[in-house]
């Protein structure tokens, strides 16, 4: 049973098709690597399923539940959560506030409690203190580095605990030491039980932290299974360096 | 049947003089991202100048535009930079406020120099008409079409003929971009504004020719610019023109079959009719900075 | 964290002051001219810190915010006229119906406008207002039109004739602080933030923005809609231009960013300072065309000088003197 299913999408925009009948399935507990040259339709596959554009055909399937149509509001309240690839915070909000935007649960009672406020407030630190940027919790976002917005960007998503997490490329712009820490986060994260979607350009971080890998070109899959395997496919050699 | 006729075809010749007003919003809000409210006391303080050059000089109110354009033109130049390019953060909220204050200020000069009274300009030709099947069209009108036309036309060309037009466009579609090919937005943006406040002074020339204003007029004349140039989609110069059009002979036929009373009204239902199917406008292109 | 506390005291005990204050007012100066300024002053902070709501907190500025108080004074005039109901205190058990009148309205309209981004939902705003007044004009049977719409007299009068009208203007004035000041501490605050720094990045994190912008600009409205009812029934007969007046809906904003866009006491602070000045203004320059000459410079410095608005200035300058002194910032010479 799969956590994500997406059955012959397409998304056309103007003349450019740039997801051509795509097929994925996104079993739970894992994290899966999609790579695939630049232009091959990855982030747009991203914004179709969390609701950002509209598909054109096909259907998303999440947790058995139809999600196409959905605004990226209902998606991540449904549980599937995204980072972006420059990433985004809220500049004017420090970066414990950034942590406590995020909901899920609507209600009046959730959105205007002030017991639960300070159970987030605790919930927020702790989680700023995983992510070792605990002492800039009171910093306005806007000031913070690129690193820590990142490490910022994944707190705010996991704080809502979404099941299902899109990573738009987690290791762009960032440096080796830090890209350690974020894999090792990532790792323990996926061991409490979060399933992670990633793509990235950079193999290396892709081979070793994710146990699946999907291969996209031209909009659609023409590989997949596990890193070894998949680096040696002739398809996907061709696809990287062929004309 | 006459009547709307004689109404459709006013409302072509009025349109173009909100085409070439609206035009030159619009591309102010193409450039730099603002919503000019004063655009509207700018072409009445254009036609109080043409004015002054008819009462005091007896300068016929076209050819005082040769005069007006460049003067507002500078004008246009230095208020940019003077009010405009200073404000860094918050610009679309900031610059509406600016340029409402500058709106009230000219209004108030205005009104210091030539009071509250209503005034119009009138030319030697501007009872004189001609038939057309069964009703007449003043000259004035036409020669302010032709006016209209000339200058909307002109800009056209050098939006889409000249290397300054291509910056301004590229401007339009992505400031950053554009400055990384160096373009000197700043510039731009200045000369721009400069455009605008030309085509608000030949706009306001046809404009006081055939209506009474006062100082206190830009109210509703920026009220119908801006519906304008949301129904035509902020910043396409294209949706302006046709919007301005559209909306001014739908507001005359209005004004025939219905009444004047409820001719303004109009202008603003089609605007909410429009909206409700297409949050973009006309020729809008959806600018959501999303993903 | 004795720190904490001590300021957590003195914000309380300032607070206290300022309220007692205002409550006071009458007591300390009951001539009328005084009072007569307290009542627009106190109307103003209402009407600021009602509009920052929507304004200041999302970020979606409305410049038509003066229909809504035009609504509010027509709704209110309009029910007291079909319910006879005589000039009296009674009269302002129904500013709340105003109020909910205005809701409504601005449920019908915010829904409209607000599937527009940014720069449209102003113009949108503007239109708003425009045929608001184009409506006010013209239904005649309905407003009376260019002739007015009387209020009942009320039944006290003289010197004492502001006082129930400074005292309602201060309550809604409170309602409108006490709202917004809960809004700002709970979680649908923050999420209107962020809805203000990045609305696509909200609704990424599951911030319903549809649902809170509409929320907003309703709350926002109904307050300003009282707050126009009151004004109403204060002037006793209103005129389509001097209620449905862009001039108060553009000082209203002006206040706002004055004070500080997006802070509790930013709108409070801006109306203070502004609104005594324009009545100065208009005390002495009023006849004169001068007076928006005037209007416009002070308008044009406050913008272009402090564009972040005071209190946010202030703050930078505290946080930043505090840093020197911490020696986080700065090498010590």
């Amino acid at each position: 049973m799969s956590l994500l299913q997406v059955d012959h999408l397409s998304k056309r925009f103007g003349g450019v098709v740039a997801v051509d009948d795509c097929s994925l399935s996104i079993p739970a507990g894992g994290i899966t690597g999609l790579i695939g040259p630049n232009g091959s339709g990855k982030t747009t596959i991203f914004n179709l399923i969390t609701g950002f554009i509209a598909k054109d055909e096909g259907r998303i399937t999440f947790k058995s539940h139809t999600i196409d149509g959905l605004g990226p509001d209902r998606v991540y309240e449904r549980g599937i959560g995204r980072t972006f690839q420059l990433a985004r915070i809220f500049p004017r909000l420090t970066a414990l506030e950034n942590l406590l935007v995020p909901i899920r649960r609507r209600g009046l009672r959730a959105l205007f409690a002030r017991a639960g406020w300070s159970d987030e407030r605790t919930k927020a630190m702790e989680m700023l203190e995983f992510l070792e940027i605990g002492h800039v919790a009171g910093v306005l976002g806007g000031s913070l580095s690129y690193g820590q917005r990142k490490l910022l960007e994944l707190g705010a998503v996991m704080m809502a605990e979404p099941e299902l997490v899109l990573l738009d490329e987690p290791a762009g712009g960032v440096n080796p030491a830090l890209l350690e820490r974020i894999a090792d986060r990532l790792r323990t994260l996926n061991s409490r039980g979060t399933t992670f979607l990633i793509v990235e350009h950079n193999m290396s971080f892709v081979m070793n932290l994710c146990s699946e890998v999907i291969v996209v070109q031209r909009g659609r899959q023409i590989a997949s299974g596990k890193p070894e395997v998949v680096r040696s496919d002739p398809a996907v050699l061709d696809a990287y360096l062929g004309a | 049947m006459t009547l709307i006729l004689e109404a459709a075809v006013l409302g072509v010749l009025t349109g173009g003089v909100y085409a070439l007003m609206a035009s030159g919003l619009t591309l102010i809000f193409g450039v730099m991202r603002i919503i000019n409210v004063g655009h509207g006391a700018l072409v009445i303080l254009g036609a109080y100048l043409s004015f002054v050059l008819w009462r005091n000089m007896g300068v016929d109110p076209f050819v005082s535009l040769i005069v007006t354009m460049p003067v507002m033109f500078i004008l246009g130049v230095i208020l940019q930079i003077v009010f405009v390019r200073p404000l860094k953060t918050d610009r679309e909220a900031l610059s509406v406020l600016v340029t409402y204050a500058l709106a009230l200020g000219i209004e108030g000069l205005l009104g210091y120099f030539f009071t509250s009274n209503y005034v119009q300009i009138t030319a030697w030709y501007d009872t004189a008409s001609f038939p057309v099947g069964d009703f007449h069209i003043t000259y004035v009108y036409v020669y302010g079409f032709l006016l209209c036309l000339a200058i909307l036309g002109a800009i056209f060309l050098m939006l889409y003929r000249t290397t300054f037009g291509a910056a301004i466009r590229a401007t339009m579609l992505n400031r950053t971009a554009a400055q990384l090919v160096g373009i000197d937005v700043d510039r731009v943006s200045a000369v721009t504004f400069g455009i605008g406040m030309a085509t608000a002074a030949a706009g306001g020339v046809v404009f006081g020719i055939t209506n009474a204003f006062n100082p206190g007029s830009h109210y509703d004349l920026i009220s119908r610019l801006l519906t304008i140039i949301v129904l035509g989609g902020l910043g396409s110069l294209r949706g302006a023109v046709i919007a301005a059009l559209v909306m001014l002979v739908i507001q005359d036929i209005t004004a025939v079959v219905i009444s004047p009373v409820w001719a303004a009204f109009v202008f603003f239902v089609v605007l909410v009719a429009v909206l409700l199917f297409r949050p973009q406008g006309l020729f809008g292109i959806t600018v959501r900075d999303r993903v | 964290m004795k720190r904490a506390t001590n300021t957590r005291v003195l914000t309380a005990g300032g607070l206290v002051l300022l309220v007692g204050l205002a409550l006071a007012l009458p007591a300390i100066a009951p001539d009328s001219a005084t009072t007569n300024i307290a009542v627009f002053t106190m109307m103003y902070v209402g009407l600021a810190t009602a509009w920052n709501i929507m304004g200041g907190y999302t970020g979606y500025i409305s410049l038509g915010h003066a229909g809504f108080f035009g609504f509010g004074s027509y709704a209110l005039g309009l029910l007291l006229a079909r319910l006879a109901i005589a000039g009296g205190y009674t009269v302002f058990l129904f500013v709340p119906v105003a109020g909910l009148l205005t809701a409504l309205l601005a449920a019908a309209v915010g829904w409209f406008a607000l599937r527009t981004r940014a720069a449209t939902f102003v113009i949108v705003t503007i239109a708003f207002m425009f045929m608001l007044q184009l409506l006010a004009e013209n239904l005649t049977s309905l407003t009376g039109g260019g002739a007015g719409l009387g209020f009942p007299n009320p039944r006290w009068r003289g010197d004492f004739y502001n006082i129930p009208f400074y005292y309602a203007m201060l309550a809604l004035a409170l309602l409108a602080l006490v709202v917004s000041w809960s809004i700002r501490r709970s979680k649908f605050g923050l999420g209107l933030l962020a809805i203000r720094d990045d609305e696509d990045k909200a609704l990424a994190v599951g911030v319903p923005a549809g649902a809170f912008k509409l929320t907003a600009f309703i709350v926002s409205a109904a307050l300003v809609g009282m707050i126009g009812g009151v004004y109403g029934y204060y002037v006793t007969y209103i005129y389509p231009q001097f209620v449905v007046d862009p001039l108060i809906g553009i000082s209203m904003v002006l206040m706002v960013f004055l004070g500080g866009l997006g802070t509790v006491w930013g709108p409070v602070l801006g109306a203070l300072i502004l609104e005594p000045a324009q009545l100065w203004l208009a005390y002495n320059y009023g006849a004169s065309r001068l007076y928006l000459v005037l209007y416009s410079a002070v308008f044009l410095l406050v913008i272009l000088l402090m564009p972040q608005g005071i209190l946010p200035s202030l703050g930078e300058l505290i946080a930043r003197r505090r840093a020197r002194l911490a020696g986080t910032v700065g090498a010590a010479p």
